[in-house]
């Protein structure tokens, strides 16, 4: 203990008294906000609900960022883009001419399946040649070069896209089915919201009995724990790194298709910002954890719904849901600073840090 | 030092070379600004910074659309053929940066048509007017822009002041309406939140309440927080939001969704008239109302112009600020005539005398009526309607 306190420096205390400042300012304005009779409890019910359906996106797509940087510790930024891909090809080539015949109105299950087998097949074989083409040769070389040429990728795709579709909003067409909402103890929750919540449910428990139960779920596990190791021992090391890249794109790709249905538009610079949320969910989790990125999206998600209309109003500041990608980022600068490791990380060794 | 030295030497001697060259000429600039000179037969280069890129484009290549008539209807002038350079003010900051920039660096410019977002012409009016060059915008209606405080003195616009329509809007909705409660929210823009803060003024000021003015952040695709805070605070009749169409197609959508705004009349503004904002709102923006441009001009003039946009780019007018932008070319061609010097075939036009020109434009018969420019800038014979959206088609109701 002596020694860890023999160790702060000037900055650490500057960290510090600045997180603990955001951190009083919170509380501040969580008991303001709590005292604004404007919202009932109800009102707050609804904002966690969207949270929780915003945040799960955000988790589905966190999950790619972790489990590349389990495996490569890198940071994969065209991440975005896989999620951009599945969005607009599965809405230009199935979801609106399934629409236009008639099928969308009488098969909806049908054609949700379709639509996200599509979006998850384009999106897992955009990660794998993104893969093979821009990482593989670069295994070996410095931690940053990859890095650049995943922003370089990002780019590349956001303007293939942008060149195939045009740069215009597409429209997605609503499904009939989840218009309305049903009452859920004792709550109105829409309906469009509660399957993106059921659906990341489930992907994340197939996940998990993926990546604990099966045999390619375990060399995943070795190649992160030590890639020299895991080829010793018969594991091909290149083949896991791609079925990585490709399980990850395969969840943004659902979260493609639950965020077309819930916001029914596309366009092709869709991928930055949810990229972006998603990676800070991942750092906030602790990323190269699933759990982690699960409940750093979740957490996410939450508190932009609810943070607003809470402490933001709360503090009296104007038009506060623009201030919502404020608060996101601020909890990644108190997560930075107070746990660096993220809520559910571990502390990394030297080699792998 | 003598580095330096040889270097002011070496400029000199180039300059000196540069002036023996030109000596041929009688002409001596005496502009303020500094002159634009095109040989004889070149043409004389325009810019246009407008959004021609993203979730917007419809807005500004209708306006691109506008001067390419311009230029077309106009041919020549005192012997020269026009050029126009086209930009793409990204409906942003940043955008608008970098499009005047790359304008300023090229001295063949003599004038620019843009940009289409208030949000580009902030910071674009500031590096246009410092480098001694002029402006107009067709589109730009944020009041902040010809604001006596904090207008740039190279900046013109034949677009409407946002203070005309947002008054108009707050007209409609409480007396032809009848509503009282209204919500109005921006995204931050300055064209967006002066239309939504003229508006919520004017409304309380004929007598209703505004139960909520907020904002959404660009880029955002969740509304159902900010939906859900507008409906707990009141909820309101009536929500304006003066948006774009990406964040007013989420609005549009999300507004649906929520029980309480069941019977809240949505209305939107003239950056959300366009083809691509009607695909954004999709069926949930039917009976919604918007204010913009009046557009029902009538004379030969526009006649023609409709007859040649529609044989040249196959379609009806995509959006609303052709006209304004069209209006904005023939303002710089007729006072490029009234200032270009001829000079045995060479053009020279004065860039202080161009925009003192521009400044001084009286009574100028447009599509738009009869512009008059204040020395803010202010050019536009303000005329504003609202329209509704009945199956998918822009419909004008009023006045």
């Amino acid at each position: 203990m002596r020694r860890r306190f023999q160790n702060v420096n000037f900055i650490d205390i500057v960290l510090w008294a600045m997180g603990l400042g955001i951190l009083f300012l919170f509380i501040w304005g969580t008991i303001k906000g709590l005292q604004n009779p404007k919202y009932g409890p109800s009102d707050y019910a609804n904002f966690v609900v969207l949270g929780i359906a915003q945040g799960s996106m955000y988790a589905l797509i966190a999950i790619g960022y972790t489990l590349v940087y389990g495996v490569l510790f890198m940071i994969n930024f065209a991440h975005g883009e896989f999620f951009m891909v599945g969005a607009m090809t599965s809405t230009v080539f199935i979801a609106i001419p399934l629409n236009e015949t008639g099928f969308f109105d009488r098969q909806p299950l049908i054609s949700l399946l379709l639509i996200m087998i599509v979006a998850m097949s384009t999106s897992m074989s955009i990660a794998v040649l993104t893969e093979r083409i821009a990482y593989k040769p670069l295994r070996k070389a410095p931690r940053l070069v990859p890095l650049i040429t995943a922003i370089g990728a990002s780019f590349f795709w956001q303007y293939f896209f942008r060149g195939l579709f045009g740069s215009q909003v597409i429209s997605f067409p609503e499904f009939a089915a989840l218009k309305g909402s049903l009452s859920l103890f004792g709550l109105e929750i829409l309906k469009s919201r509660l399957l993106v919540i059921i659906v990341t449910i489930v992907m994340l428990i197939g996940l998990q009995l993926f990546i604990m139960r099966t045999k390619t779920g375990k060399a995943i596990r070795a190649v992160a724990e030590d890639k020299d190791v895991a080829a010793l021992m018969g594991i091909d090391v290149d083949r896991t790194i791609t079925i990585t890249f490709a399980t990850g794109a395969a969840m943004a790709g659902v979260a493609a298709v639950l965020y077309t249905v819930v916001f029914r538009q596309v366009h092709y610079f869709m991928g930055f910002f949810p990229g972006l949320k998603a990676f800070t969910a991942a750092v906030l989790g602790g990323i190269g954890s699933i759990p982690g990125a699960a409940i750093g999206g979740l957490l996410l998600g939450i508190f932009e719904s609810v943070g607003p209309s809470l402490f933001l109003e709360g503090l009296h500041i104007p038009a506060a849901h623009q201030l919502k990608d404020v608060i996101a980022f601020t909890m990644l600068v108190l997560v930075l600073i107070f746990r660096p490791q993220g809520i559910v990380g571990e502390r990394l060794s030297e080699k792998k840090a | 030092m003598v580095k330096k030295l040889l270097l002011t030497l070496a400029i000199f001697v180039i300059a000196s070379l540069a002036l023996v060259a030109c000596g041929g000429s009688e002409f001596v600039c005496e502009d303020a600004l500094g002159c634009v000179t095109y040989e004889k037969g070149d043409p004389i280069r325009i810019a246009s910074a407008l959004v021609i890129s993203g979730p917007n484009t419809d807005l500004g290549t209708d306006s691109q659309y506008g001067v390419e008539i311009a230029i077309d209807f106009q041919q020549e002038i005192m012997g020269h053929p026009i050029e126009l350079q086209a930009e793409d003010d990204g409906c942003s900051a940043e955008g608008g940066q970098t499009a005047g920039q790359k304008i300023v660096a090229d001295p063949s410019i003599v004038a620019v048509v843009g940009t289409s977002c208030s949000g580009a012409g902030v910071p674009m009016s500031k590096v246009i007017s410092e480098a001694g060059y002029t402006m107009i915008s067709p589109s730009n209606t944020a009041p902040s822009l010809t604001d006596p405080a904090l207008h740039e003195a190279g900046y013109l616009r034949t677009a409407h002041n946002d203070k005309v329509q947002g008054k108009a809007m707050a007209d409609y909705a409480y007396n032809v309406l009848g509503v009282r409660s209204a919500a109005a929210i921006h995204d931050g823009d300055p064209y967006t939140e002066g239309l939504a803060r003229v508006f919520a003024d004017s409304f309380e000021a004929l007598g209703g309440t505004i139960v909520e003015f907020t904002a959404v952040n660009k880029g955002d695709t969740d509304m159902l927080p900010v939906l859900n805070a507008v409906a707990a605070a009141g909820p309101p009749e009536f929500i304006y939001y003066p948006v774009f169409t990406a964040e007013g197609g989420f609005l549009t959508k999300q507004a649906k969704e929520v029980p309480a705004l069941q019977n809240t009349i949505l209305a939107a503004a003239d950056g959300m008239i366009s083809d691509a904002a009607i695909e954004a709102v999709g069926d949930a923006g039917e009976g919604m109302y918007f204010s913009g441009p009046d557009l029902s001009f009538s004379g030969d003039t526009y006649e023609k112009f409709i007859a040649k946009y529609e044989e040249k780019y196959g379609k009806k007018p995509i959006s609303v600020f052709h006209a304004h932008a069209f209006d904005a070319a023939n303002m710089i061609f007729a006072c490029i005539e009234k200032v270009g010097v001829d000079d045995n075939g060479a053009l020279h036009i004065g860039r202080q005398a161009l925009r003192d020109c521009l400044f001084a434009t009286k009574d100028f018969q447009g599509i738009t009526g009869n512009l008059t420019c204040d020395q803010y800038g202010d050019c536009a014979d303000p005329k504003i309607s609202v329209s509704q959206l009945q199956n998918g088609a822009y419909v004008r109701l009023w006045p």
